[in-house]
C-alpha cells in the first residue's frame, strides 16, 4: 500500500519541478530577452576579457617578460582593440535602447 | 521498496525524452515555458533519481537482499562504511551513480547559467537528456539495480575484497564526477554548433566546468593509483591498465582544451581545435565508464564484465558521427580570427603543448585498444604492455614538463629572444646544475630518461619560483606591501594565472617522483622461514613471527617483521594476507573455503620523503593444508561458533608454528612526492577555478542593462 503512494508522491513531485503552478505556462511569447542574450553580455565577456589582457601585458613587462618597447606597442594594440570593443558595447546599448 | 526505486528509473527514463522534446519545441517555436519545462526536466531526473539512489543506499545499509544487487555486492558481515559505498561497485549501482551525477552536475550548471547561453542551453539540455536518457535505458533495460532475488537468501556474498580500501570507495563517485562533469561542455559545444554562435562566449561560460572536470578526474586518478600501491599487492601504482588509461584519456584533453580555451578567449584562435577537444573529452568519457563496464579488455579493474558492450559502441558512434558532421557543416563559422603573432610567445607554447596532451592521448589510446585493431586486423588479439606505453609518453612527459616552464615566463603574443634568453637563463641554469648533480649519483646517469626528467623538473621549479619572485617584487614596487602580503595580494588579484603555475609545479613535482620510482626501484621477491632474513635497498628485514587475526568476514594471517638499517631498528613492519571464504559451505569443506575464496593484501610499509619500504606477504598455507583437512572431515558441518573456533584454532596452530612465506619487498625512491604533488595541484587547482564575484557581478548586469533597453523599447512600441 506505501509503495502505490509513494511512487504516486514523486510522480507528483516530479510534474510540479517541470511545471510548477507559477510557470505562465500559457504565455506564447515572452520578452525575448529570454530567448536570447543579446550582443550586450558577450561584448561585455570580450570587454573583460581584452582588459585582462591588458592587465597581463602591464604584469608581463613588471616581471621582465616583456621590453619595455614591446609592452609599449602590445598596450597601444590592445587598448585600441579594448576601444573598439567599447564602441561596439555603445552602439549595441544603443540598439538595444533605440 | 523495490517497486519505488523501479519506478523511479522509469519516470526518469521518460521525463528524458519529454524534457528533449520540450526543449527543442520552445526553443523553435519561441516558448520560453518550453524550454524552461526542459531545463525542468533535467532537476526533476536529479530529484527522481536521488529517491531512486536513496532506496537503494538504503537497501544496502539495511543488508536488504531481496535486491539482488545488495545479495551479490554486501553481507551483514561487511563494515558499514563499505556497505555504505559498496553500491557502486556493482554494474547496477554504478551506472545509477552515473547517471545520478550527471543528473546533478547538469542541474547545477543549467540553473547556474539559466540567464546566460539562452540560445544554446535548450540544445545543450536536449544533449545532456540524451546522455542521461541513455544510462537510465541502460539501468531500465539491460542493469537494472532494482530486481527482486525471491527466495531472498539469509546472507549476501559481501563486497569484492579488493574494494575494501577507504581511497578505492571515494575513488568512483571522483572519477564519475569528472566523467559526467566533460559531457556538459561536450552538451555545450553541440548546441553553439548548431546554433551557431561560435564566438568564446559558450566557451567562457564552460572553463570553470572544465576545470572542475579536470580536477575531479585528477583526484579520481590519483586515488585510483594510491589504492593500487597501498592495497593491490603486485607492487605499483600504474600499470597501464585499460581503465586507468580510460581515465587518463579524457584527463589529458581536457588539460588540452585549459589551454586552448584562452587562446579563443584572448584571440578568437583554434575555434575548431576547442570544439573538437570539449567534444572529444566527453565523448572519451563516455568511452572510459564504457571500458569499465562492458568487460571488453582484460582489466584489474572491470569488475562489471557484461553485455553493455553493444549499446554503448552505437550511442559512442552515434555520437561521434553526428558531431563529426556537425564540425565539418560548421566550418565556415569556425575560422579563427587572429594567427600566431610569434612563434616565440606563450600562445605558441599553449600550441605546442596540445600536440603533445593529443599525442600522448592518442598513443595511449592505441595502446589501449591495440588488442581490438590486432583482432580485428589480424584475428589475433595482441596486448602490449608497460614498456610500449613508456617508450612514447616518457619523451612526451618531459618534452611536456618543460613547456610547462617556458609557458609561465614567456610573454603572450610576442617574446623578444633576448626577453627569452632573459627569462630561460635562470631556469635553464637550475636545471644544468641539477642534471650535473645529479648524473654524478651512481645510477642516475644510466638513466638518461629519469635524469631529462629531473632537470626538467628542476627547471619548472625554477621558472615558477622565478615567476613568483618577480611577481612580489613587482607587487611591492607598486605598494610598498611586506613580501607575504604581497603575494597573498598576488594569488588573489591574478589566481587563474598563480593557480596554474602551482598546479604546473604540482605536476613536476609529481613526475618526478614517478620518474624517480620507477627508474630506480629496488624489487625483490623472496621466500623466508621465520627468523631468515633478506636485504634490500640497504635494509635488513627479518621474519621474526606470525600474527593473526580472526573477524566475521575473514581470516587475516599476516608476518611480524623487524627492519633494520645499519644494524638500527628503524620500523616493525605488519603485513597480512586476507582469505575471504567462498560462499556457502564450499566444496571442500567449512575451513578449507577460506583459503578458496577471495584473497587481499594488507601492504606492510614505512613512507618517507626519500623512499618507501613496500612489503607484502602470502604466507604457504599449503603446509597448513593436512591439518585443515582433517579438521574439515572432523566437522564436516559445524555451526558458527563451532566455525568460529575451529578457526581459532587453525589460526592459533599458524602463530604457533608459522609456515615459510613469500615476500614481494621494493625500495622506492620519492613515491611520497607522486602524492605530495598531487595536493599540490589540487591546491593550484582549487585557487585557480574559485570563482570571481566581480565578473559575475557585471555578466548580470550587462544582461540587465540589454533587458532594461528591450523593455524600454517594447514600451515605447
Amino acid at each position: 500500500m506505501i509503495a502505490p503512494l509513494a511512487v504516486m508522491a514523486v510522480l507528483l513531485a516530479a510534474v510540479a519541478i517541470i511545471a510548477p503552478p507559477g510557470l505562465p505556462w500559457r504565455a506564447r511569447r515572452r520578452a525575448a530577452d529570454a530567448l536570447d542574450d543579446g550582443d550586450l553580455p558577450a561584448l561585455e565577456a570580450e570587454k573583460e576579457a581584452k582588459y585582462r589582457e591588458i592587465r597581463d601585458a602591464e604584469l608581463d613587462f613588471r616581471t621582465g617578460k616583456l621590453s619595455r618597447e614591446d609592452h609599449h606597442a602590445l598596450d597601444r594594440a590592445l587598448r585600441a582593440e579594448a576601444i573598439e570593443l567599447l564602441q561596439r558595447l555603445d552602439a549595441a546599448r544603443e540598439r538595444e535602447t533605440a | 521498496m523495490l517497486t519505488l526505486g523501479r519506478a523511479c528509473l522509469i519516470l526518469a527514463l521518460a521525463i528524458a525524452p519529454f524534457g528533449i522534446g520540450a526543449s527543442l519545441y520552445g526553443v523553435r517555436a519561441r516558448r520560453p515555458d518550453w524550454i524552461a519545462a526542459g531545463r525542468r526536466s533535467v532537476y526533476a531526473i536529479f530529484a527522481v533519481t536521488s529517491v531512486a539512489f536513496a532506496v537503494l543506499e538504503t537497501a544496502f545499509l539495511r543488508s536488504d537482499f531481496s535486491f539482488s544487487v545488495v545479495a551479490s555486492h554486501s553481507s551483514t558481515t561487511t563494515p558499514l562504511f563499505y556497505r555504505a559505498t559498496a553500491m557502486w561497485s556493482s554494474q547496477e549501482g554504478s551506472l545509477l551513480l552515473w547517471v545520478w551525477l550527471l543528473s546533478g552536475w547538469s542541474s547545477l550548471i543549467l540553473a547556474l547559467t539559466r540567464r546566460r547561453l539562452r540560445a544554446v542551453a535548450p540544445y545543450a539540455t536536449a544533449v545532456l537528456l540524451g546522455v542521461g536518457g541513455f544510462f537510465l535505458g541502460l539501468s531500465v533495460f539491460m542493469a537494472n539495480p532494482f530486481k527482486l532475488l525471491d527466495p531472498k537468501p539469509v546472507e549476501g556474498v559481501g563486497l569484492e575484497p579488493l574494494l575494501r580500501h577507504t581511497s578505492m570507495m571515494i575513488h568512483p563517485p571522483m572519477l564519475y564526477s569528472g566523467y559526467t562533469l566533460s559531457i556538459v561542455p561536450l552538451a555545450f559545444a553541440i548546441g553553439a554548433l548548431w546554433t551557431r554562435r561560435l564566438d568564446a562566449d559558450w566557451l567562457r561560460a564552460m572553463r570553470r566546468f572544465v576545470g572542475l572536470a579536470w580536477l575531479f578526474l585528477g583526484f579520481g586518478i590519483l586515488l585510483g593509483a594510491h589504492w593500487s600501491w597501498t592495497e593491490l599487492g603486485w607492487g605499483g601504482y600504474w600499470a597501464w591498465d585499460p581503465v586507468e588509461n580510460a581515465a587518463l584519456m579524457p584527463w589529458l584533453t581536457s588539460t588540452a582544451l585549459l589551454h586552448s580555451m584562452m587562446l579563443q578567449e584572448r584571440r578568437g584562435m583554434l575555434k575548431v581545435w576547442n570544439v573538437s577537444l570539449a567534444i572529444g573529452t566527453g565523448i572519451l568519457a563516455i568511452l572510459g565508464t564504457f571500458l569499465v563496464r562492458s568487460g571488453i579488455l582484460q582489466s584489474i579493474h572491470a569488475f562489471g564484465a557484461s553485455t553493455l558492450g553493444r549499446p554503448f559502441l552505437v550511442f559512442i558512434a552515434v555520437l561521434l558521427i553526428g558531431s563529426a558532421a556537425l564540425v565539418i557543416t560548421r566550418l565556415d563559422g569556425l575560422r579563427s580570427e587572429a594567427s600566431l603573432d610569434s612563434l616565440l610567445s606563450r600562445e605558441a607554447v599553449f600550441l605546442l603543448n596540445n600536440l603533445v596532451l593529443v599525442g600522448m592521448c592518442f598513443v595511449i589510446f592505441w595502446g589501449t585498444f591495440f588488442p581490438l585493431i590486432s583482432e580485428a586486423a589480424g584475428g589475433q588479439k595482441l596486448a602490449v604492455g608497460p614498456p610500449w606505453f613508456d617508450r612514447y609518453t616518457v619523451p612526451l612527459a618531459i618534452v611536456l614538463v618543460l613547456l610547462s616552464g617556458i609557458g609561465p615566463v614567456i610573454a603572450w603574443r610576442r617574446a623578444t629572444l633576448a626577453n627569452a634568453r632573459r627569462n630561460l637563463l635562470a631556469p635553464l641554469l637550475v636545471a644544468v646544475a641539477a642534471a650535473a648533480v645529479l648524473a654524478v649519483v651512481p645510477g642516475v646517469a644510466t638513466r638518461p630518461k629519469a635524469l631529462a626528467l629531473f632537470a626538467a623538473g628542476a627547471f619548472v621549479f625554477a621558472a615558477v619560483g622565478q615567476e613568483l619572485w618577480r611577481g612580489v617584487r613587482a607587487r611591492r614596487a607598486m605598494t610598498g606591501a611586506s613580501a607575504p602580503a604581497a603575494l597573498v595580494a598576488l594569488f588573489g588579484r591574478n589566481r587563474h594565472r598563480y593557480g596554474g603555475y602551482l598546479v604546473h609545479a604540482g605536476i613536476a613535482v609529481l613526475l618526478v617522483g614517478v620518474a624517480a620510482s620507477s627508474a630506480f626501484q629496488h624489487l625483490h621477491d623472496v621466500r623466508l622461514a621465520p627468523g631468515g632474513s633478506a636485504r634490500i635497498g640497504g635494509y635488513d628485514v627479518r621474519y621474526v613471527g606470525a600474527t593473526s587475526n580472526l573477524t566475521s568476514e575473514r581470516l587475516a594471517l599476516g608476518t611480524i617483521l623487524d627492519v633494520r638499517k645499519n644494524g638500527r631498528h628503524v620500523a616493525t613492519l605488519r603485513p597480512t594476507r586476507d582469505y575471504y571464504p567462498t560462499p556457502g559451505s564450499g566444496s571442500g569443506g567449512a575451513i578449507s573455503r577460506y583459503f578458496d575464496g577471495e584473497t587481499e593484501s594488507q601492504i606492510g610499509l614505512r613512507s618517507g620523503a626519500g623512499h618507501d619500504l613496500w612489503i607484502a606477504v602470502q604466507p604457504d598455507v599449503g603446509s597448513m593444508q593436512p591439518m585443515v583437512a582433517a579438521i574439515d572431515k572432523r566437522f564436516p558441518h559445524p555451526g558458527p561458533r563451532e566455525e568460529a573456533l575451529l578457526l581459532a584454532a587453525v589460526a592459533a596452530r599458524y602463530e604457533i608454528k608459522p609456515p615459510p612465506a613469500a615476500f614481494r619487498m621494493i625500495v622506492a625512491p620519492l613515491v611520497t612526492w607522486i602524492w605530495f604533488g598531487g595536493l599540490i595541484v589540487v591546491g593550484g587547482a582549487a585557487i585557480a577555478l574559485w570563482p570571481s564575484p566581480e565578473q559575475a557581478r557585471r555578466r548580470v548586469a550587462a544582461l540587465y542593462a540589454g533587458r532594461l533597453g528591450r523593455e524600454l523599447r517594447g514600451a515605447q512600441a
